[in-house]
């Protein structure tokens, strides 16, 4: 028998509801949810569907700390204290642990998409793929936003994409395939400067990207470059590995 | 209530919806996606080992011919011989194009996109990035739809399709966070909306898989084609119990993984000693079941998958989601221990009825395309050819469906069926009845499991059919425990389940109707193919008064093909 407590209400307002369950060896945050849900309170709102951290919908603050409950095991989690779950606190609430991240789609949208050179002759070697693959395996659980201090402490969404689209950008900007300059927008609407590094995006990653060290360092590096050294710019595309 | 023209309507938003969205946009279409979930979460994105095309990157010998052969031998002849060969056709050119819009796959040494092997395929054929594949597919076709044009409407649930006359006009349904009640009007609709593996107790489906698709389409006329074959994926996971039937990818055996019983046998030498570990699902889903059953399974119910003897290093960098799945999970490193796995309900080879060159349905205005459409993967679906499926088909429906939307006016919406519509929701909170909904939809799932499940036979059948009326008079009753439509999954099931009941009659009728053994479908009664069998499908349609009706239709088969089909029946033969 565990003690969890459960955020639950809507903009009107809300707080912490307990719930005691019956655990099972191996159960997981987001199976004791569901069964509190199938049970106790037929009406809690959870957003999940893969069960499997694939999918990035079942994003939660578990013990303050922002997690997937579908691989949290509740058995990783302290026993002498009630389990605490809420919804991420950086993005609205619509009610219980279902928060409004539309916004993140919404900065997708802006970003140009894969654009490819006219030259392109599709030859790729398995490093630039590897090298790619860290952030193409980003699963869109938003965990990295809803930590990231520039959007949760100062809410500068209007200044700042946040991790998530560094990690995108970075992995369009390394396809050795694709053409367009996305310098501009970082230096400006996505508001690279305003990430100092603090690397705390790169800590909740449930994929383990290192996104501040592989991401954001070399985009900044990326945007000096380019906007001082004329040559780099030039030659930037010609680099290629891989082989 | 808010109304929403469009030219075409795309209901899901998996990699069939995307690609259908993208075909329409491009074709000049005004364009709306609905999506049950957010974007980019359908199970595409779960899909691990790869798509199938015969690109003879790694093999050259492959060509569209053997991965036609391929995919009618797995379906055990009863695919739609034209949708079989449009898909071993042109999924080369579909993944090409992928790959051009930006997807990144595993390389060959000569830098091209490699290929592995999978179940049931001839050739290394699988195009892959890792096991995290949908995610790339889905990555890719999301961006372009949306930087294409196309407005996307996520976590809303489709309840209702519309007609004006014969003709279907658009659709209805709800807003999951406000339960907002939101009408599409549009000239042609395309159903993307996948599976149905919530209707089984042990799935790899999120609670979207509810057969939504194909029972709106019933309801509108459409028919429905080899609803008897769901696809039970051989590796589920069976411990611990939050994660059972948690998809292990067919990669796993790609890759050189082993079967093995309690015993230590490698028992699929005594099924399939020819293909072993790769045979095709159905094969070694009913293998490991039967082991089970006989008693030679794991402590936790299942068989023993092992890939201990491969080098560590090489199965943490093609398998890495397996990997952290099983040591996260489980507790079980698998560079060291076997896994245990048994089977879980997947995928549905069953769907509505569409024409293979533009995903037409026999309903005017209404096309489908992807796992709710039926007829290419006839009895069994081979691994990988869901991805390269969803990409062909998705684009013809598309196109298709912006076509003849060019070719209609915007048609009128009948106000009296959408307050029909309107009152069917209410109604969940109303009926004064006591039936629980999560009660309701445990005992559906168990008792499909058991009657309708990887055996069958014409006792549990019947039983199956009396159950589901007596569910039907309990979704009469079922009622909304408690709050209002604002993002309450209470009352989201109890629609949801009004679609599983309907898809379940589907399935189990057919079942019953199919007096032999094939592909997935597996009668005790009946376990030899039968030739009748072998030359028909079973459709299925919604008669005047509402009842489920069944009948045999004779395969589509193409003339030309026919030498090619003769030659591989010939060689299956020879053994």
């Amino acid at each position: 028998m565990r003690h969890f407590q459960v955020w639950r209400g809507d903009v009107s307002g809300g707080g912490l509801v307990d719930f005691e369950l019956d655990t099972v060896e191996g159960m997981v945050v987001l199976d004791a949810m569901l069964e509190i849900q199938r049970t106790q309170a037929k009406d809690l709102a959870v957003r999940w569907n893969c069960k499997a951290a694939k999918c990035g919908c079942c994003s939660a603050e578990i013990n303050g700390r922002p997690k997937l409950m579908c691989k949290t095991r509740v058995d990783s989690l302290p026993d002498d204290a009630p389990i605490r779950v809420e919804p991420m606190r950086t993005f609205p609430l619509i009610r219980d642990l279902a928060t409004d991240v539309s916004w993140n789609y919404e900065v997708e949208k802006t970003i140009p998409p894969f654009t490819p050179k006219e030259d392109a002759d599709w030859q790729i070697g398995q490093a630039d793929v590897d090298r790619m693959s860290e952030f193409r395996k980003c699963i869109e659980c938003f965990l990295c936003q809803d930590i990231c201090h520039v959007l949760r402490e100062h809410d500068l969404k209007a200044a700042y994409y946040g991790p998530r689209f560094m990690v995108r950008i970075a992995s369009l900007e390394m396809h050795p395939m694709d053409g367009a300059d996305r310098t501009e927008l970082l230096e400006h609407a996505a508001g690279l400067g305003l990430c100092n590094i603090t690397k705390c995006c790169s800590d909740v990653c449930p994929e383990g990207i290192k996104i501040t060290d592989n991401a954001i360092i070399p985009l900044k590096e990326r945007v000096v470059d380019r906007s001082y050294d004329p040559l780099f710019r030039l030659g930037r595309r010609g680099k290629r590995d891989g082989r | 209530m808010e109304t929403i023209d469009c030219d075409v309507l795309v209901i899901g938003a998996g990699g069939a919806g995307l690609r259908a969205a993208i075909a329409a946009t491009q074709a000049g279409a005004k364009t709306a996606v609905v999506s049950k979930s957010l974007l980019g979460k359908a199970h595409t994105v779960m899909a691990e080992g790869g798509v199938a095309a015969s690109l003879g990157n790694v093999d050259p010998a492959d060509d569209w011919k053997t991965h036609f052969q391929d995919t009618l031998f797995g379906g055990k002849y009863l695919n739609n011989w034209r949708m079989a060969e449009l898909h071993a056709k042109e999924a080369p050119e579909r993944v090409i194009e992928l790959e051009h819009w930006g997807a990144v796959f595993d390389r060959t040494r000569d830098q091209r996109m490699s290929q592995r092997a999978f179940g049931g395929h001839t050739y290394k054929r699988l195009v892959h990035i890792g096991d995290r594949t949908g995610r790339e597919l889905i990555r890719t076709v999301q961006d372009r739809a949306v930087h294409g044009g196309a407005e996307v409407y996520m976590e809303y649930t489709i309840t209702r399709l519309l007609r004006d006359g014969d003709r279907v006009c658009g659709a209805f349904g709800y807003r999951r966070a406000t339960g907002d009640l939101v009408v599409w009007r549009a000239r042609s609709v395309v159903m993307a909306s996948g599976g149905t593996g919530k209707l089984f107790r042990i799935n790899s489906n999120s609670w979207e898989g509810t057969g939504d698709g194909h029972a709106l389409a019933l309801d509108v006329g459409a028919t429905l084609i080899d609803m008897e074959f769901v696809q039970f994926h051989p590796t589920g996971m069976v411990w611990p119990p939050g994660v059972i039937g948690l998809l292990v990818t067919e990669a796993v055996r790609g890759e050189g993984g082993i079967l093995r019983n309690s015993e230590g046998e490698r028992f699929m030498e005594r099924y399939d000693p020819k293909r072993m570990e790769l045979s095709t699902r159905d094969v070694v889903a009913r293998a490991i079941y039967t082991e089970v059953r006989e008693g030679r399974g794991t402590p936790h119910g299942g068989v023993f998958l092992d890939v201990s003897h491969l080098p560590a290093k090489t199965v943490r960098k093609r398998l890495p989601s397996m990997y952290d799945q099983f040591l996260e999970l489980a507790g079980v490193d698998i560079t060291r221990e076997p896994m245990e796995v048994g089977p879980t309900c997947h995928y549905m080879m069953g769907g509505v009825k569409v024409d293979a060159e533009t995903g037409a349905t026999s309903v005017p205005g209404l096309f489908a395309c992807g796992e709710c459409s039926g007829g290419m993967n006839g009895a069994n679906r081979l691994g990988g050819n869901s991805l390269s499926d969803l990409l062909v088909f998705g684009k013809r429906a598309g196109e298709g469906a912006a076509a003849a939307a060019a070719a209609a006016a915007l048609p009128a919406v009948d106000q009296a069926e959408v307050a029909e519509a309107e009152a069917e929701l209410d109604g969940y909170f109303t009926s004064g009845g006591d039936e629980d909904p999560y009660e309701l939809h445990a005992d559906l799932q168990s008792m499909l499991q058991e009657n309708v499940g990887i055996f069958r036979e014409e006792s549990g059948l019947v039983r199956a059919l009396s159950r589901l009326e007596e569910y039907r008079e309990r979704l009469r009753k079922v009622h909304v425990p408690v709050g209002s439509r604002a993002w309450n999954p209470s009352w989201n099931l109890c629609r949801d389940l009004k679609n599983m009941l309907t898809v379940a009659e589907a399935i189990t009728r057919a079942a019953l109707m199919r007096e032999e053994s094939r592909g997935a479908h597996s009668r005790l009664d009946f376990p030899q193919f039968a030739d009748y069998w072998g030359r028909h499908n079973i459709a299925v349609t919604k008669t005047d008064d509402g009842r489920i009706a069944v009948e045999p239709v004779p395969v589509v088969t193409v003339p030309e093909l026919e030498p090619l089909v003769e030659e591989r029946k010939a060689k299956e033969a020879a053994g």
